[in-house]
């Protein structure tokens, strides 16, 4: 299932959640919301699952124009943060639920729903476990309960609310590989929002990143990763350090002295130049980026060193072999191997 | 949520039962200690409790049992008992959709005048019985703006039933509102909307997860109600009239036997009281035992 959202605006007591929002979701991608918090990614969710009502603008499943419809009418797989499990029910009657409600003409007899319910928790590998109730689960379990409750009423788009954020981090990771399995097994057009970009560029086909009501850029991982658009998704996505510079000339500067990187389209002006820690080289002192060593701390299998400019107060970090010899006070003068400028602020 | 997983990750199967006494935890108190407290609560308890109970139950049958039957087959006793029955018929399921609309209001939206109506409901608890039994007379009674409309419409209310009925909601009204509250609020909205996610319509999301969510607070509030709705004596002794076999309640009834020194008849009502009571509680223990691994779950939240 198709779905677009179009200039889609949501206030909350005049306050604007979302602001004119518009995106084009394909049928049977797995796509990801991405954003810090109260960058409006959840409510851009909430208003496709119809658990809130637009202040303006519209969203189609499809070519039908969904914005009017009630949740029930929109047949959404909403998987909760929380997970929302029924807390009365055991874990077969939480699956069955949504097909249980339906009005007496499209209900299946109830040996269907039963086994429809099995397969169900087969598939989430859940088997054994029915007779559970929520509160017995580990929160693994709960949420791949939440998954089987939502996918039983063969939703035509599957929306998850941070769908790991409550789970340690060794149990997160067995879970994305594992929804991205069941995403290609049942072919289902999937939303998921989450803060965390490890997760997004992992699991996503395709990322939104969201900051302030507002979308930054949608993409591959590896465009986002790679061409940002703009500081805030370079800042936001991986890791990344910024210097401000001078363009003069198709060359950039920094505190008067060429750093050997050409911007030959940017205008002459102030800029700031954004590039990753680990993606530099290090070269002899001359046209690059020099410092002096103001702190370091081991990161994985490298070390991590911020790095003091030109004596200002600017610093930039970069990682080093971890049996660089470089300690306190080294100069150490480097340059990006790939890196993107944007005009400054104002 | 999280509770659990901790749960698990304090519990460790080889590590050995330590013996109950081996170490003493930081909270606990020397055995003297505890045991003073305890005998404290057990005497405290039998003083003010038990030995009243029991008083009230020899007294009931110190001239025998035939003293003790003729009570309640008296007229006046027999329609006290009937009377009080009604009343509390009427007003307990008025009170439960009542107090069950309050609190999911109060619990589930947002409005303005919310922190009033919340207020609102706990007047019944702050102001003294015989005061609510008095508005009503004064609202509804012969010197009334509405007196003259009421009397055309045949309709008396106070020295009546339906004047006994309304203080009872009156007095009554906080007890299934104020259980539900918290509880509701706590709950939160999120499996009502998961509900209304996978198809259910308002009514099946009231029916399947909001109501046996909160079956057990409500239980206990509809207990309690039940309990003061039948014992209640300042606002029904206001409004009622105390008209013999008419309007009189049970207690009612039970003061006018003890005024006219009739004793053994007064706690022989009183003992049919506290048996109703007492019936009240065993229904409410029982229910715990039987779903009791059902409620641990939900208070566990």
């Amino acid at each position: 299932m198709d779905i677009r959202v179009q200039n889609l605006r949501k206030e909350f007591s005049r306050y604007p959640a979302l602001n004119d929002v518009s995106l084009a979701i394909k049928s049977g991608e797995l796509i990801a919301l991405l954003g810090p918090s109260g960058s409006g990614k959840t409510t851009l969710l909430r208003l496709i699952a119809g658990l809130e009502r637009p202040t303006d603008g519209h969203i189609f499943f499809g070519d039908e124009d969904a914005s009017g419809k009630s949740v029930q009418e929109r047949n959404v797989g909403f998987v909760f943060q929380s997970y929302a499990l029924f807390r009365h029910m055991n874990v077969l009657e939480n699956v069955a639920f949504g097909l249980k409600v339906r009005p007496r003409d499209t209900r299946p007899p109830g040996s269907e729903i039963r086994r429809r319910a099995l397969e169900l928790l087969d598939l989430v590998q859940l088997s054994g476990l029915d007779r559970r109730f929520p509160q017995q689960l580990s929160g693994g379990q709960r949420q791949r309960v939440a998954l089987a409750r939502a996918l039983a009423i063969e939703p035509r788009v599957l929306l998850l609310d941070e769908p790991f954020g409550a789970l340690d981090a060794q149990v997160r990771k067995e879970l994305r590989k594992w929804l991205r399995e069941i995403h290609d097994r049942t072919g289902h057009t999937t939303v998921f929002v989450t803060h965390d970009q490890e997760e997004a560029l992992e699991l996503a086909d395709r990322l939104v990143v969201m900051s302030q009501g507002k979308i930054e850029q949608v993409g591959s991982p590896d465009s986002v990763y790679d061409t940002p658009d703009n500081p805030f998704v370079f800042g936001f996505i991986g890791e990344s350090s910024a210097l401000p510079v001078e363009v003069d000339n198709g060359e950039l500067w920094v505190g008067g002295r060429a750093i050997g990187l050409t911007a030959p389209d940017m205008p002459r002006g102030h800029a700031q130049l954004f590039f990753r820690p680990h993606d530099v080289e290090l070269v002899p002192e001359g046209a690059a980026i020099a410092g002096v060593v103001a702190a370091s701390r081991r990161v994985g299998g490298t070390r991590r060193v911020e790095l003091e400019i030109g004596g200002a107060a600017q610093r930039v970090e970069i990682d080093l072999p971890f049996d660089h010899p470089a300690g306190e006070k080294t100069r150490i003068a480097f340059k990006p191997k790939r890196y993107r400028l944007y005009p400054a602020a104002g | 949520m999280a509770r659990f997983e901790q749960d698990v990750a304090v519990y460790d199967s080889r590590r050995p039962d330590e013996p109950p006494d081996a170490h003493s935890r930081p909270t606990s108190e020397p055995a003297w200690v505890k045991w003073t407290l305890i005998g404290i609560a057990v005497l405290f308890l039998a003083a003010l409790l038990l030995l009243p109970l029991l008083t009230v139950f020899t007294q009931a049958l110190s001239k025998g049992i035939g003293t003790f039957l003729a009570a309640f087959t008296d007229p006046a006793g027999a329609a006290a008992i009937r009377l009080t029955l009604l009343v509390t018929a009427i007003a307990v399921p008025l009170n439960l959709v009542f107090g069950v609309c309050a609190a999911w209001a109060i619990a589930k939206y947002e409005f303005w005048g919310k922190s009033f109506l919340t207020t609102l409901i706990d007047i019944p608890f702050s102001v003294s019985p015989v005061i609510s039994g008095m508005i009503y007379v004064i609202l509804f009674g012969a010197n009334s703006v509405l007196y003259p409309y009421l009397h055309d419409a045949h309709l008396q209310i106070v020295f009546a039933v339906p004047g006994i009925v309304l203080a009872t909601i009156f007095v009554t009204f906080p007890f299934v509102a104020r259980e539900l509250i918290p509880l509701m609020q706590d709950q939160g909205t999120a499996e009502e909307e998961a509900a209304l996610s996978l198809g259910a319509n308002g009514w099946q999301t009231f029916w399947r997860v909001t109501l046996p969510n909160i079956r057990w607070g409500l239980l206990y509030g509809v207990l309690l109600c039940n309990a003061r709705a039948m014992g209640e004596f300042g606002a029904v002794s206001v409004i009622s009239g105390h008209i013999r076999g008419k309007t009189n309640t049970m207690p009612l009834h039970i003061e006018l036997l003890f005024d006219s020194y009739n004793f053994a008849g007064a706690f022989a009502m009183a003992s049919l009281l506290a048996l109703l009571a007492l019936v009240t509680l065993v229904a409410k223990t029982l229910l715990e035992l039987r779903y009791g691994d059902e409620l641990a779950a939900t208070r566990r939240h």
